[in-house]
């Protein structure tokens, strides 16, 4: 159209002016997104490169000593207390990603598959206490599981127990549980979303051939939405790793993880070096049971099919 | 057998919900109990927890804080997010998947790893720690989620309008500017909102790399320490709570808005 009405300037135009044009189109891109690129190359690759470059260093009160050592690594892997605090960590991070999965799975069901015109409404009423100050819903949880808390006094007015049991808060259970009910909502979306692809006709066509709805779930649905399942395993394990605030307010002595170890060494403590080789096995760690999360879920599927 | 399970799925999603908001109410239940232990059962409904409020200077300085690193940061992460966006959506140039996935990046990473990480590259330099230096840490954060708002807004838009713009004569900033920018305009309020929300309730980043002032956050994790204050927080915290809601329902419904006036226009129906 343009053509027509511009007469023949455009029909002239060399072939390489439309390459140029092509080349000139990626040019716009890359320049477009550069600001945003540079500003994460600045502030998020290269201070973890920083880290790990230190995680190689040692520290002598302020002085930093360059030389290249493995030091770090193994106090870190070998001090009992780092050990510790790094297979509570991951311990706690797999038995709460499990079980919000677990839970969610059938909500994201309900919601997809009986959700009707209402699963919008569904989302958002589930993603709203997600929204919700991540501090304020620790301390809730706190007031819930404290010596005077709600169950407590609940437990009591019931006269199911007669004085208030220390057992509920500063332990390991109650960083399972707050942390479960932090992340319940972030498991839900992405089950939701791998559910919503599902071709509903694969289900039709299995009740067809015979197959019972429990057989059809699990050899249909089940299997077809596992992307989504292992997005939200990620999803939670990874952030819940290193999370600070909750085993701080309701883990106690018992449920201190390895954020709190990171933290020490960086602030207090002041051995950057350290905390620095602390930070970068945690990475590793995590990186390493995503990657085994995904092996396994992914054998697992093939072999129910 | 499948009909069994379909009865007790509602049930099971009402209880979730349940679940979901049940510790959540307890915040604004106490915060109106005059007792300062928040214990059942409720001893008698006051207002005084709230009124006390703005009779702490610390708890004010907070919350400008808090309202001014919001506003930076999530100006600065929008503007970031609609390049982002924009190049994502509307150009294909060598690595755009490596470079959209370093920029979601932030979202799955441990987040006391990322602080930590600025705090030395930070300290480094010999930049003083500042209210700046927890917006950079915030826009950091942000800056996924502004990209995922806007590209929800700017996908199916419809090119066409911009070439029949640029046919008529507008120069390409004009065709930006009264063609694109009214289009994409909800997503572009919507990923504000929401970039201020999570700067608003953010903690890790805002502890780690502030210096002497403090945002809310902060400031709530210091009274968290003494239990005679329990209730002022619990107050705090309500009206964050409900400030939260309405910025999010707001976020939401123009959120929709913009998918509807892309999908009418650019005729991509999901």
């Amino acid at each position: 159209m343009t053509a027509a009405a511009e007469g023949t300037t455009i029909a002239q135009a060399p072939r390489t002016k439309r390459s140029n044009l092509l080349q000139s189109e990626q040019a716009q891109g890359l320049a477009l997104i550069s600001p945003t690129l540079l500003y994460a190359m600045v502030l998020l690759v290269a201070p973890i490169l920083v880290i790990v470059f230190y995680s190689f260093w040692s520290q002598d009160y302020l002085t930093v000593d360059r030389t290249f050592t493995l030091e770090q690594y193994r106090v870190a892997l070998t001090e009992p207390i780092y050990r510790d605090l790094l297979l509570r960590s991951l311990w706690v991070s797999l038995v709460v990603s499990l079980i919000t999965v677990v839970l969610a799975y059938p909500l994201a069901y309900y919601i997809s598959f009986h959700g009707g015109s209402y699963k919008s409404l569904w989302l958002f009423l589930i993603t709203i206490p997600f929204w919700t100050s991540y501090l304020l819903r620790v301390m809730s949880w706190k007031v819930i599981l404290g010596y005077n808390g709600v169950l407590n006094s609940g437990l009591m007015g019931l006269g199911i127990i007669d004085e208030p049991s220390t057992s509920f808060l500063y332990n390991t259970n109650a960083v399972v549980i707050t942390l479960t009910h932090a992340w319940a909502a972030f498991a839900v979306l992405p089950i939701f979303v791998s559910l919503e692809k599902v071709d509903r006709t694969l289900i039709e066509a299995a009740t067809d051939l015979g197959d019972g709805p429990i057989r059809s779930f699990l050899r249909v649905t089940l299997p077809l939405s596992l992307p989504g399942v292992i997005s939200a395993l990620l999803i939670v394990m990874i952030p819940t790793v290193g999370d600070f605030v909750t085993p701080k307010l309701v883990g106690g002595k018992d449920g201190v993880m390895i954020a709190t170890a990171i933290e020490t060494q960086f602030k207090r403590g002041a051995n950057w070096p350290l905390g620095a080789a602390l930070s970068v096995i945690t990475m590793t760690i995590v990186t390493l049971m995503a990657a085994s999360i995904v092996f396994v879920i992914r054998q697992a599927g093939r072999r129910v099919r | 057998m499948r009909s069994k399970v379909a009865k007790w799925l509602p049930i099971y999603a009402f209880l979730y919900i349940v679940f979901l908001y049940l510790p959540v109410i307890f915040l604004p239940i106490f915060s109106v109990n005059t007792s300062a232990v928040p214990k059942f059962p409720l001893m008698g409904f006051t207002w005084k927890w709230y009124t006390d409020l703005p009779n702490t200077p610390a708890l004010l300085d907070a919350a400008w804080n808090s309202l001014m690193v919001g506003v930076t940061a999530s100006l600065l992460s929008t503007v970031l997010g609609i390049c982002a966006a924009r190049a994502i959506t509307r150009y294909r140039f060598p690595g755009r998947t490596a470079a959209s996935s370093l920029i979601m990046a932030p979202l799955v990473l441990p987040e006391i790893i990322l602080a930590v990480s600025l705090l030395i590259v930070m300290l480094s330099l010999g930049l003083e720690l500042s209210l700046f230096t927890v917006v950079l840490g915030h826009v950091l954060i942000c800056i996924p989620y502004s990209v995922t708002v806007l590209n929800a807004g700017f996908e199916g838009f419809d090119r066409s309008l911009e070439e029949a713009s640029a046919d008529l004569g507008e120069t390409s900033f004009g065709t930006f500017r009264r063609v694109t920018l009214p289009m994409v305009a909800p997503a572009i309020i919507s990923s504000l909102l929401v970039s201020f929300t999570i700067s608003l309730d953010e903690f890790i980043m805002a502890f780690f790399l502030t210096g002497t002032d403090v945002t809310l956050p902060v400031y709530i994790w210091g009274q968290l320490r003494f239990a005679a204050k329990l209730p002022g927080v619990l107050a705090l915290g309500t009206l964050l709570l409900v400030g939260s809601f309405i910025l999010l329902t707001i976020a939401e419904i123009l959120r929709r808005r913009a998918e509807r006036r892309v999908q009418s226009t650019g005729g991509v129906l999901a």
